[in-house]
Formats: structure tokens, sequence, C-alpha cells
């Protein structure tokens, strides 16, 4: 169901933070959830923590959806997190996506990140999360 | 006869139409989406004057004896940790009957950056083995005689620097660098296509691999200077025809720059290597395999004149597909890494890498590991299939799609030489436009259900069950980090401080920069500072990402 026209569409940052290239399985997720409605702006490689949080903001964006294949993700996603509390934005969902075994899941979720979504994943899994977070397609 | 015959064919189509078909909405296209008929004939074959193993288009394969003559050598990629724990696996698959050795490094070395730079933190030593120094590549190789063996290595940017540092390991082993073999990727231009491992602008990146084909073909004669690779092309979600095409038109790109530094084609062409992607979709892939070698034979004696039989030898390695993995139920994935490797086989590979089935979580644990390399070994000598020299050579169907993709592939050169050719086709984004296009396409079929991936969007089970995967201890970060600055405080200052200042007034000229890349690493200069050295030159590139 497309979003009321009267409320703002939901804003996402998706970032592939780390050094690593592998940018097919986040510019996949950029076009469904553009098809799905939301408002995307792709990053593009290699953002620290804080250029990350410095775009959510500049941005006005409700979520940040984080991209990793190099296996830093332990570092570098709470990395994000913090930077939010840093900067005093903690209102900003974090979610992130790549090669994550499931041992790290239940960490990185106790340490703020949202929601986790990893290989075999379907689209609509992360459309229906993101509809879940926000019903009304705004704050 | 020819009546019967066709009265046959007219009444086995009569059959086939009132046949029963299977109504389960899965696509019949390849994976690539190339429509297939339900059955091929002699109808289908090309008209064409026989085709023999060993012979010009070589499409049957570049040795008169196939696998008769030698098998293929069993090459898996493996780097993890730190240079000794990596040493340590490199020796446990030797003794396993491993045939060379091929290097995985950790983002940091291959983004050409040192273990103690700001943004190396939680990236060392996860996808790959980290090497800063001279001081790393002596552990690495400790022990393991660089003249009795070959070794690839997958590295990019930072290509030259990592070829001087094993050139200067062999230097400390006795071993001259005339007699050493092996492989370097060193191929930039995939990575501004797919892989995106990029550091300086197209026009000194392209330098810098001119100048290592052009120093190896001096002084390193035996090394493989370039492995032209679709593999990260075909991951980042290319269909085959486009990892033939782009891979192909990356190789003619280098040919090109080379000739313009004033090399002579056949100088060079026949230490070019290149390296395939092998996917799940079976036929496909063996069709890619014998087009590849066909079209570069005939482009390289047709359009560069080139007069060596060896320059017209397309030789590539293969990897099986890591996109095709499954984290569900992970030990279908040596079921899919046998199939894959098989198509290699088919498709004559010179080298092959089988995936661990434990890879789409991490880097594989030593049973993983072992278990992959056994499948090449059941392949090679229990099932028979090297005994016969391109056995699908003749199929109706094999030579029908092999024509196809050598078809799509020519369509697409013709695309890029309007675009202007490669490096102005990367500048307009065109090779990353269509390999999204073709990852999403993918994608969509999976979640319309045209496409089934037995584990995931079929045949679920409720409860996955665990599998034990390798973990990279966090303490070896600081261990390493230690290391490099260790090696920073103990090295000859003087010498250090003259190879880099050196080096930076040859890249500003016109030199080939491999011999002072080459005193710059004898002078354990770490990787970082060379590259350093070298971005002060040429800038670094920013990729315009094109969703």
């Amino acid at each position: 169901m497309p979003a009321p026209t009267s409320v703002r569409p939901v804003r996402i940052v998706l970032a592939k933070v780390g050094l690593d290239g592998h940018d097919r399985g986040v510019k996949v997720v950029a076009r469904a959830l553009r098809d799905a409605g939301y408002e995307v702006i792709y990053t593009g490689l290699r953002q620290t923590p804080e250029m990350v949080v410095d775009a959510a903001l500049q941005e006005d964006a409700q979520v940040i959806g984080l991209s990793i294949h190099s296996g830093a993700h332990m570092t570098l996603f709470p990395a994000v997190v913090e930077e939010l509390k840093r900067r005093k934005a903690t209102d900003i969902v974090v979610f992130g996506g790549g090669i994550i075994p499931e041992d790290d899941i239940a960490t990185l979720k106790a340490e703020g990140v949202a929601e986790l979504f990893t290989p075999g994943t379907p689209l609509q899994g992360i459309v229906d999360w993101l509809r879940s977070r926000f019903p009304e397609g705004a704050r | 006869m020819k009546v019967r015959a066709r009265d046959a064919k007219e009444a086995w189509e009569e059959d086939f139409e009132s046949a029963p078909s299977r109504d389960d909405g899965v696509e019949t296209s390849t994976i690539s989406g190339i429509p297939l008929a339900p059955l091929y004939t002699s109808s289908d074959l090309p008209k064409r004057e026989e085709e023999l193993p060993g012979q010009f288009p070589y499409t049957r394969g570049i040795h008169p004896s196939g696998y008769r003559g030698r098998l293929w050598t069993m090459r898996q990629f493996s780097g993890f940790a730190t240079a000794e724990e990596t040493n340590r696996r490199y020796k446990y698959l030797l003794a396993n009957g491993q045939t060379g050795l091929s290097v995985a490094f950790d983002m940091p070395t291959l983004m050409g950056q040192d273990s103690d730079a700001l943004t190396s933190r939680g990236e060392i030593g996860h996808c790959g083995v980290a090497i800063d120094s001279l001081a790393d590549m002596e552990t690495l190789f400790d022990g393991i005689p660089l003249g009795d063996i070959t070794t690839s290595m997958t590295i990019n940017s930072p290509a030259a620097i990592l070829l001087c540092m094993y050139i200067a390991v062999a230097e400390k082993q006795g071993v001259p660098a005339s007699v050493l073999g092996g492989t370097l990727q060193n191929d930039i231009l995939k990575e501004f296509i797919a892989q995106k491992e990029f550091i300086f602008p197209p026009e000194p990146s392209m330098r810098l691999v001119v100048d290592s084909i052009e120093y190896c073909a001096k002084e390193v004669p035996k090394w493989n200077t370039i492995s032209i690779s679709g593999y990260h092309i075909r991951e980042a979600g290319s269909t085959a025809a486009q990892e033939l095409a782009f891979t192909l038109a990356d190789g003619m790109a280098y040919v090109d720059a080379c000739i313009e530094r004033g090399m002579r084609v056949d100088d060079f062409a026949s230490r070019l290597s290149f390296f395939f992607d092998a996917h799940i979709d079976f036929f496909e892939e063996i069709a890619k395999f014998r087009a590849a070698r066909r079209i570069w034979a005939r482009w390289m004696r047709e359009r560069y004149g080139a007069q060596d039989e060896r320059s017209w030898k397309l030789r590539f390695h293969t990897q099986t597909a890591g996109v095709s993995l499954t984290a569900q139920q992970p030990e279908l994935n040596i079921a899919r890494t046998a199939i894959e490797a098989l198509a290699a086989v088919l498709g004559g590979t010179q080298s092959l890498h089988t995936n661990a089935m434990d890879e789409v979580l991490a880097l594989p644990t030593d049973k993983a590991a072992r278990l992959a390399l056994r499948t090449q070994q059941l392949l090679a000598y229990e099932t028979g299939v090297a005994n016969t020299i391109d056995p699908l050579g003749g199929s109706y169907f094999i030579e029908a799609l092999t024509d196809e993709m050598e078809r799509q592939a020519e369509a697409y050169f013709k695309r890029i030489e309007e675009l202007g050719g490669v490096i102005p086709a990367i500048e307009a984004g065109f090779f990353q436009k269509e390999i999204a296009d073709s990852a999403f396409r993918y994608q969509n079929e999976l979640e319309q259900r045209k496409r089934l991936v037995v584990g995931v969007n079929e045949f679920k089970v409720d409860e996955e069950e665990p599998i034990e995967i390798l973990r990279i201890d966090p303490q070896l970060e600081s261990q390493q980090v230690a290391r490099v600055r260790d090696v920073r405080a103990k090295r000859d200052e003087a010498r250090w401080s003259k190879s880099l200042s050196q080096l930076r007034k040859a890249a500003a000229g016109t030199d080939n920069l491999m011999p002072y890349i080459l005193e710059a690493v004898r002078a354990y200069a770490t990787e970082g500072e060379i590259m350093n050295t070298l971005v002060e030159v040429f800038g670094i590139y920013t990729e315009r990402a094109v969703i």
C-alpha cells in the first residue's frame, strides 16, 4: 500500500562502510526500497561512521542502512551507533546487511543495531520490516 | 535417409507439443536469461571446419593433449589473520596435495594501507592475510621454496608492490626472478567496473599495469603479469555473456595500452592470463569458456596481428561461484561447488579454486578447506572426466550455445567501442549499470519464484543447524599494528627515505616504476608508505555512485 500523500515518505540513507567494494547487495536493496516508495540516498563506497551520520543528518533521514562484506561489522556497525549517540541523533534507526554470522547478530542488536539481514533474505522481508517500524510512512 | 530424418523431427515436435509440460512457473532460460530450446539437433550444429584441441581458434582447448598431458592446477585461494597463520595453512594445503599457492590479502592490504591506518580498524586479517612490509612477506613464505612452486596473488591497485615483495623474498632465498612462476591479478579495469578496489584514477592505474607487464617481460619472463578477471564482474551480478564480453574487452584494452607503450604484441601477450567464474548453470558456463578461447584467438591474430601461437591462446583460472553459495543448509554448497567445478573442467580450465561450503559465512576452516580441495581430487581421479579432451565438443546444444555466447560478446564489443573504449565506458557508468540491472533482474526472479534456490526460496528447513566457522582473533589486530611499527623502527632510515623520494620523482616522470618500487620494498618501506607516495603524484579516484 502506498504511503498517504499527506505524510512525508521515509528517507533512508544506505551506506557501504568498511573497505570492501562489494556493492551488489546494497544496490539491489536501494532499488527495491525505492520501488517500495521510500526515499533512498545511497552514499557510495568506503564511508566512515562519521561520514554516514553526517549524510543521515544532512538528508534528514529516519533510517540508516549499512552494508558490509569484509568482516569488520563488529567494529563499524557499533561505531555508527556510537556516533549517533555522540551527535544526539539516536532517533535514527540503524539496520544492516551482509555476511554476518549468527552469533554476532545478538551482540550487534544489544549494541543498538535494530535489525540485521543476512544472505538469502527476500527483499520483501526488508520492506515488511520497514513498514512495521514506520507504519505511517513518517516519523 | 534425409526425408526420414525430417519426418522423425516433425514427429518429435508433434509429440512434444502434445506431451504434458511441467507447469511450475520456473524459468527454462539459462540463469543469464538466454532462451533455450527443449531439444537441439544436428540442424543446430554450426557449419564450420572441424575444430581440434591445440589448434586455432582453440575452442576445444589450448593443449593438443588436454588433461592427458597434465591436469589442471589445484590452486586454493587462501589467506587469513597474520602471515604466520597463513604460512601454516599453506603448508597444510601443500601437505594435502595442493599443487599451487594463491594468496588472499586482507582489505587494508588490498586497499594499499598499513594495519595501523585509522580506517584499517576491524578489517585486519579478516578476509585475507595482513601484509604491511617485506618482513610480513618473508614470514608468509618461510620454508616454502619459491623456485619450486607457483603462486598467484590476488591484488590490484597495489599489485606492483606485492610483486616486488615476492621478488625480494625470492632474492633472499637465493632464487632469481628469472625462474619465478606465478600470477599477479593486477587487473585494475575490472576494479573500476565491478569489485571497486581502485585507488588511483584510471590513467596512472593503467601506467602501473603496463609498467609491470613491461618489466616482467624482461626480468620475470615466466610470470603471468595479469589475470584479466571476469570473476568479480560475474559475482557483482552480470550475466555470463557480460562476464565474457567485459573481460575480453578489458583484455584488449590492456593489449592496446601495451602497444601504445611501444611493446610488440608477441613480446607480452603470451603472459596475459584470464580468470573466470564457474556459476551454477552448467552448460552455459561450459559454452562461455569455449567461446572465450575462440574469441581471444581470433582477435589476437586478426586484429592485433600476433604471430606467435602462444599469443593466441587464452589460458584461464576458474573459481566456483561464491555468489551461488547459500547460508541456508550450507552443506549443500559442497554439491553446488562440485557441479561448478565440473563445468570448469569440461570447459578446459588451466587451474581451479573450489569454494569451501562455509565461505558464505566466513573464511574456511581447515576441514572445509580440505573438503573443497578433495572435491577437485575426486573430479580428477575418480570420475574419469579428464580422460577425454573437450568431451562435450560436437554436442548440438553446447556448440549452439558456444556460438550464442560469442555472438552476444561481439555485440557488446561494438557497444563498448561506440562509447569510446573501456575507460570512457567506465567513466560513463556503462558497465556498472549493465551489471546492476542484471543483478536486480535476477533478484526479482528469485522473489517471484521464477528461479528456485534450494534452501532459500524452496525446500527450506525450520531450524538451521549451526556449523563451525573460522573466527579471527581480535587480538591479532594489535599484534599486527605492533609488528609494522617495529619494522619502521628498525629499518635503515637513510635508505628508506631515499628510496621513497626517488620513487616520487620517478612517478612524476615517465620511467618504468618497477625498479623504484623494488628498491623501496627492499628498504622495508611499508605498503602504505609506497602507496601514499604514489597518491601524492597520481591522486585518488572517486566513483560517482549509480544505483
